[in-house]
């Protein structure tokens, strides 16, 4: 099947201005709340598509599988939300900002999305302020910027450290104000379990409600995906506990094509693991590299104390390597600098842990200054682990935090199954190989304003629906399939927690498809994937009933799906025999001017994989967008 | 690392309906690195290889800021540690050999799901009574065509800082919402964006929370100690004041 990204042609800067006008249909208001949209997800993409298409007059059903719609993960995003507002006067544009994020992708992005993004992102600071979000503000009464990593202009908004909670605020509280108004209907603790096909068009899902087990049906006439990203297939990352890949897993085995499921972002600045009993991972915003000195000892095996080890005696290797962009090198760069750093032996306390300080900011500005900056962010590493960022370094390490990858969609956000449409972190599309910072709370929301509102509706005024009721038997067979695998977890009675497969998934994941990756440790990791979901099916322990609530028997289904996704990340890391943004293959490394750095091969590998289900444990076959650069030419991607 | 033994007590309900009682176990060698959480991760990965039901709590983020967590933690909510959620406490903070008594919130507005969930839509509905600007998506202007003095957004800023956890109302004694309902009513009467609907807001606001069955607040001051992200009562007296004026205007 060939892949049409259906982007228009001709000039990108007027492209989606002209797509919006040329290709997509309008639906008169008087007819919108006739169809009814059902929304998975209410994090910044599920809240703000909710929010806007009920606004406009459509019937929105919207789930989540929390207690309200105000905790989804997207609460815990901390630095900020970039914007080519170009406040600060240092040269930002829709252009740069179009640059740095395909350029910042390795060039695995698709230029016309990306450049929708960078133009509709000032609207996102505009709407978000009229909401009420308090971003921060200087002196003036003006809002306040800072930077991020892979750019060298200020354009970042940001809410102390909580921008996340702040703009998925905003976005609830539009979203609240719909369902006082009756245009949304919000089902909380409720879990999409299979997407129902008819005719080949997405036209429903089934749930489960989590507070007593029930199964049901929804239809509707388009089904929008914003479920988030799939990082705890590592079982340890900085998502939240109850982020997961199910809706967009079976969504796959119903028929929409899978992307880059291998470009997986590991975010050098996490607080390391304390002992086995660890649960996640806690991020450190990547703001405190604006401020913060990353080092650690030249000397192997140097057990001093940080303020004990002269200056002399450290090895800035960000500093020292990338004198260009310095500490604020891409999450890529600075992660696997940090794991070279502890593979030499230089770990702090030969652990795998780097120095992310802050004496020098602390000197410079003062103590208040920078507690103004980071208070929240110092107090949290403090709980953690109980020592004080303002008397010492902190002790910083890389961790899962971020899918690039996710389904894949054409320029209208929709997937390869008619109606089925995938906004925020669990599409694939505008990030490339690797995400830069404040650019994912910026993506979620461009998608759920400003994107999914005009192309959804042009697929609603393009498209002849029947008349599909929950009685169809597309739902009666979906609800069957959802009850029996949900029967057939209950009844393996084994002996293994649902936690043992999904850590031992999370630390094969890690050693074999994490931050560097090679053909001989991914073929193997497939191999032990397969016998790990065979070993699940025979002994993974569910307790509890079917009809009840039951927690137990919600992670065993998510773990299950963790598992053939992974088998799949494997593969497409295989196939992919280049280094590129968060994918680094070890066989594929410069060994010219930038020796021991990525190595892109744009000859053979600038395209997208997207992968077709085939059966569970069966190779998928793989369908290839080809992806062409005529503004951003592919260039050696370089922050020295 | 040093390790700590010790014996929880903690709440068994199946559901709203039925009764609910205390049950012991003992809990030897918890890391003091652990999170509560996490200790409690342990106990229900016992509980499951012994064919046992899990003790049922809400939690998500496990960051202190999705408000998910609760737990009232030997006649705390959230424990003892100031401004620190459940899921941010960690085991450092108690002694070898305690005995921890946990329970869910207890208000009527929110009742037991089960165990130590408990259900906190009430919440939701007071947001959806008026926590909102109506800017339509699509219709904001500028943002910067309207400054707001840094000090009115850092107060704002303060108070939307709320998570929504309910640790306020848990340790009420009149279980009132005060707390959390002023602070998204301070939040937006603090800001130019909030003005136009600033009457009305207070009082949707206020009506609903007492709809919902909150107690009233006597000023204790109980809500602003337990708050795990320091929301101040000067909400709640600015709350007071919106709505003494929005009530004196809607009658005018
Ligand atoms: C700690 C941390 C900090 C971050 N900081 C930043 C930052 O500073 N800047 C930035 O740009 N990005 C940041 N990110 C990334 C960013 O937060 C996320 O990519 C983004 O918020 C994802 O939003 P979303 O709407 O796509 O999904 P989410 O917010 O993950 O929402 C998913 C929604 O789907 C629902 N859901 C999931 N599965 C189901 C199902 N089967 N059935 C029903 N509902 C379901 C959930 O309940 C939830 O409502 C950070 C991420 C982390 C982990
Ligand atoms: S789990 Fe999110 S605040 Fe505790």
């Amino acid at each position: 099947m060939a892949l049409k990204s259906n982007a228009p042609d001709g000039d990108i800067q007027t492209a989606w201005t002209r797509h919006k006008f040329h290709n997509l249909k309008l639906v008169n208001p008087a007819n919108r709340r006739k169809f009814k949209i059902i929304i998975v997800g209410s994090g910044l993409a599920g809240s703000s598509a909710a929010a806007s298409l009920g606004e406009m007059g459509y019937n929105v059903d919207c789930f989540c599988v929390q207690d309200s719609p105000r905790r989804a993960h997207s609460i815990a995003a901390q630095g900020g939300i970039n914007s080519s507002k170009n406040y600060p006067n240092d040269g930002d544009s829709v252009y740069r900002l179009f640059y740095d994020t395909v350029k910042g992708g390795d060039y695995r992005s698709r230029e016309r999305n990306v450049y929708r993004l960078a133009e509709v992102s000032a609207n996102i600071i505009d709407q978000c302020v009229a909401q009420g979000v308090p971003f921060a503000r200087e002196y003036s009464g003006y809002l306040a910027n800072r930077s991020f990593g892979g750019a060298q202009v200020s354009r970042t908004f940001y809410a102390k450290g909580q921008t996340g909670q702040q703009l998925l605020l905003g976005a609830y509280s539009a979203l609240s104000r719909q369902i006082k108004a009756g245009t949304v209907t919000m089902h909380t603790r409720s879990e999409m379990l299979d997407l129902v096909k008819v005719d080949g068009t997405a036209r429903g899902i089934i749930t489960r409600d989590l507070k007593t087990g029930k199964v049901s049906r929804h239809a509707g006439d388009a089904v929008l995906l914003c479920t988030g990203g799939y990082g705890n297939v590592f079982y340890l990352s900085t998502n939240a506990m109850n982020s997961n890949a199910t809706a967009a897993w079976r969504c796959h085995k119903k028929g929409a094509f899978f992307a880059n499921p291998c470009y997986t972002q590991i975010h050098p600045t996490c607080i390391p693991v304390s002992g086995d009993h660890q649960s996640k991972l806690t991020l450190m915003s990547e703001s405190l590299r604006n401020d913060g000195r990353v080092w650690v000892p030249k000397k192997k095996g140097d057990n001093r104390k940080a303020r004990e080890i002269p200056e002399n005696e450290r090895f800035y290797y960000l500093e020292e390597k990338y004198p260009a962009f310095g500490n604020l090198v891409p999450r890529d760069v600075a992660s696997r600098n940090a794991k070279n750093a502890y593979d030499d032996g230089l770990g702090v306390n030969g652990k795998e842990q780097v120095y992310l300080d802050f004496a020098d900011a602390i000197k410079r500005e003062g103590e208040d200054a920078i507690r103004a900056k980071y208070g929240n962010l110092f107090d949290m590493y403090q709980r953690i682990t109980g020592e004080s960022p303002y008397e010492m370094p902190m002790r910083i390490y890389p961790a899962v935090h971020y899918t690039m990858g996710g389904l894949w969609v054409d320029y209208n956000l929709q997937s390869t199954i008619p109606g089925l449409f995938v906004l925020g972190e669990a599409n694939f599309s505008d990030h490339g190989a690797n995400r830069l910072g404040a650019s994912a709370l910026m993506q979620g929301l461009a998608d759920g304003y400003f994107v999914a509102p005009y192309t959804v509706s042009g697929y609603l005024g393009s498209t002849t629906l029947d008349k599909v009721t929950t009685d169809h038997p597309a739902f009666q067979e979906a609800e069957k399939d959802v009850d029996d695998k949900n029967t057939k977890l209950l009844s393996v009675n084994g002996k293994k927690s649902v936690d043992d497969f999904h850590r031992k998934l999370g630390k094969l994941m890690w050693n074999h498809c994490g931050m560097a990756r090679n053909e001989e440790g991914l073929k193997k990791l497939i191999t032990e994937l397969a016998a790990l979901r065979e070993d699940f099916w025979k002994n993974v322990a569910v307790v509890g009933a079917k009809e009840d609530l039951n927690v137990t028997l919600e992670k065993a289904g998510r773990v299950a799906d963790f598992i053939e996704l992974g088998e799949l990340m494997a593969r497409d890391a295989l196939n992919r025999k280049e280094s590129c943004g968060g994918h680094f293959r070890e066989e594929s490394v410069d060994t010219g001017e930038f020796a021991g750095e990525a190595m892109r091969n744009d000859e053979d590998f600038a395209y997208v994989s997207a992968w077709e289900f085939q059966g569970v444990g069966n190779d998928q076959t793989l369908h290839k967008e080809e992806l062409e650069f005529e503004h951003c030419k592919p260039t050696k991607r370089s922050y020295k | 690392m040093s390790t700590l033994n010790l014996t929880l007590k903690i709440w068994r309900q199946r559901s709203a309906k039925e009764k609910g009682s205390l049950e012991t176990h003992k809990m030897d060698n918890v890391s003091t690195d652990m999170s509560f959480l996490e200790m409690l991760d342990i106990l229900n990965d016992k509980l499951e290889r012994e064919g046992k039901e899990p003790v049922i709590f809400d939690h998500d983020c496990r960051e202190g800021i999705c408000g998910m967590c609760s737990l009232f933690i030997n006649g705390k909510p959230h424990g003892p540690e100031r401004a620190t959620t459940t899921c941010q406490l960690h085991m450092r903070s108690f002694k070898d050999g305690e005995t921890i008594t946990i329970e869910p919130w207890r208000s009527s507005a929110f009742p037991v799901v089960r165990d130590l969930m408990v259900d906190r839509s009430a919440f939701d509905r007071i947001i959806q009574a008026g926590g909102y600007t109506s800017a339509k998506t699509g219709s904001a202007p500028e943002a910067n065509i309207i400054p707001v003095p840094k000090e009115n957004a850092d107060l704002a800023m303060d108070a939307a800082t709320c998570i929504g956890c309910g640790a306020c109302v848990a340790s009420c004694k009149n279980a009132s919402a005060s707390l959390f309902t002023s602070a998204k009513v301070s939040h937006l009467a603090l800001l130019p964006q909030g003005q136009v609907e600033r009457t009305e807001r207070a009082i949707n606001m206020v009506n609903q929370m007492d709809e919902e069955g909150f107690g009233h607040c006597t000023n204790e001051g109980e809500c602003e100690a337990a708050c795990p992200k320091e929301i101040t009562v000067e909400n709640i007296a600015r709350m007071n004041r919106e709505f003494i004026k929005a009530s004196a205007v809607s009658r005018g």
